[in-house]
């Protein structure tokens, strides 16, 4: 039945009237679009909400004298994730025919630009995306897009030149995310092979690790962390916001990965919210263990570290392993993740929140977890899908960061970051009216 | 016995007190503080319009010492804390007629330290 555009707009007012049914028979499958939609809708904005999330985890962790920098960062990144995966990275991410044998395709620039994109909600627009619209399918994705850019942000705070880190935000989210993106969840190569990553643990949060790391040994280290042969830790000012920030991106992951189901299917979505959550709360136990055994006094900011570490971890697999692996998955994530923290300070990598830790090490861990845990993924396919991913985003995250530094330049200079990059960068300060310390 | 209150900026501080501890001097209370000398304010920016700044923050160290130790104490904070630019801070030396330590109940020089 053809539905004309004023009939598109009646109908959710239709659907919304509980009462006897309408003169146009509604179909269960036009009843089971809507709730699949309405709940892709929904994982959408506890994705946006992780940023929310980033932001505040951020600004606990770092300097104050920094804060409306990070605020800065983090607002222009959603900005600049949405918009460069509108104009190039939908289509380069799901580009429906491969031009180079499954490693690059592109489905043009741009995406529809009116409703009559998406002329009967009741069809498929594509094979992307068969349980709901076009426009939630791109709009869930590019959500994902700009989370991967705000794991770069924490590693390189503090010392970043915002000017290079937008070029490099736009360069790596608008180009690189997707392209590797592609590879699997837009049907190319790594796809066929049979890589499984349900969520993005590769895709989004090693992609973005390793952007972290190239950018934090490029970057160099803040100053005055390590001197003398010592480690000298720069506290971050809050550790109530660190908090929320932690708890918020555990909120969103539950649309992180409750959506990456692509439906409403309720066992689905039930069973890897289950895995997500027992992942999180095991990464928490894992951190809080090793921390408390290491450091002989509990550390508050690892036991964030490790909840965050056992979400990265289950999110290539909360819907291939059991309940018990997803335990010991997201236990693991939360003991790696301190030894991890650990192992950058002591080889120089400063990395002010912990991101390459979270996002790279326990990302790898958990789409290798797949291979080990799942009786349907092999070990060796997910080992070549982490190398993969590996060489060509830690290649191109160096290069881009490197053409940065020697044209604009990557870092501020001294003074800007004794002074803060609150007034050098914004000329402006978060705290105005507080007394805040400021010997170091 | 003397008091010598210093008034350095916040990035100095890490020199000076490295500074005073490389004479013997450890002992030091240490405050937030604003203030203006030369140096002037500044603007900062905020929502398209300037905001004047007329205080800097600084941080002030009051170190009691005793009459012999004046000196050196003046010399390392200002080899902590002098860059040559405006704004390197200032040294008072004030008179401090009595000092009591307060756990053993210790007065005069001795309790200076």
């Amino acid at each position: 039945m053809q539905l004309s555009r004023k009939s598109f707009l009646i109908l959710p007012l239709l659907y919304v009237a509980v009462a006897p049914a309408p003169a146009a028979a509604q179909t269960a499958a036009e009843a089971m679009f809507t709730v699949n939609n309405t709940w892709m809708l929904v994982a959408t904005l506890l994705v946006f909400m992780m940023h929310l999330g980033f932001a505040f985890l951020e600004v606990g962790l770092t300097q104050s004298k920094n804060t409306v920098n990070i605020l800065f960062k983090n607002t222009s990144i959603i900005a600049i994730g949405l918009l460069t995966y509108a104009i190039v990275g939908f289509n380069l991410m799901y580009p429906g025919e491969f031009s180079i044998g499954g490693f690059f395709g592109f489905a043009g620039f741009g995406i529809e630009s009116d409703l009559a994109g998406v002329t009967n909600p009741a069809l498929a627009s594509s094979e992307y995306n068969e349980g709901y619209t076009y426009w939630t399918d791109f709009l869930f994705q590019a959500m994902f897009a700009a989370t991967a850019a705000t794991i770069v942000s924490g590693a390189v705070a503090e010392r970043i030149k915002l000017a290079s880190f937008l070029v490099f935000a736009t360069l790596y989210v608008g180009l690189v995310y997707p392209l590797v993106g592609s590879w699997t969840w837009g049907g190319g190569w790594l796809d066929e092979m049979g890589f499984h990553d349900f969520a993005g643990s590769t895709l989004v949060h090693s992609v973005g690790g390793w952007a972290a790391l190239a950018g934090v040994f490029l970057l160099g280290p803040r100053l005055g962390k390590y001197v003398n042969g010592r480690i000298h830790p720069i506290p971050g000012h809050s550790l109530p916001l660190a908090a929320a920030g932690m708890f918020l991106l555990w909120f969103g992951w539950f649309g992180f990965n409750g959506g990456s189901v692509l439906s409403a299917d309720p066992g689905l979505v039930s069973f890897v919210l289950v895995t997500t959550c027992i992942a999180a709360s095991a990464g928490i136990i894992g951190a809080m263990l090793t921390t408390w055994t290491v450091h002989k006094h509990p550390d508050a900011s690892m036991v964030f570290n490790g909840a965050l570490a056992g979400l990265v971890g289950i999110t290539a697999g909360a819907d291939a392993v059991s309940v018990m692996s997803a335990a010991i998955i997201g236990a693991v994530a939360g003991v790696i993740v301190v030894f991890s923290v650990m192992l950058f300070d002591r080889i120089k990598m400063d990395d002010p929140v912990g991101a390459i830790s979270v996002h790279l090490t326990c990302g790898i861990w958990g789409t290798l977890a797949v291979g080990i845990f799942s009786p349907d993924y092999s070990f060796g396919t997910q080992l070549i899908g982490v190398l993969a991913y590996g060489a060509f985003a830690a290649t191109s995250a160096f290069l881009i960061f490197s053409v940065i530094k020697v044209t604009i330049g990557l870092r501020v200079s001294e003074e800007d970051e004794r002074r803060g990059l609150d007034l050098s960068e914004h000329n402006m300060e978060a705290y105005p009216d507080y007394q805040i310390m400021i010997t170091r | 016995m003397k008091l010598v209150i210093a008034y350095i900026q916040p990035a100095a501080f890490h020199n000076v007190k490295q500074a005073l501890t490389d004479v013997g001097v450890g002992r030091m209370s240490v405050a937030n503080a604003q203030g203006v000398g030369q140096q002037g304010g500044y603007t900062e920016s905020y929502r398209g319009s300037e905001l004047e700044i007329v205080l800097r923050k600084k941080v002030r160290l009051e170190i009691a010492v005793n009459d012999d130790f004046v000196e050196r104490t003046r010399e390392a904070i200002i080899k902590g804390a002098r860059t040559g630019n405006f704004g390197d801070g200032v040294i008072f030396v004030v008179e401090l007629a009595e000092c009591y330590r307060i756990r053993t109940g210790e007065s005069g020089s001795p309790a200076v330290g």
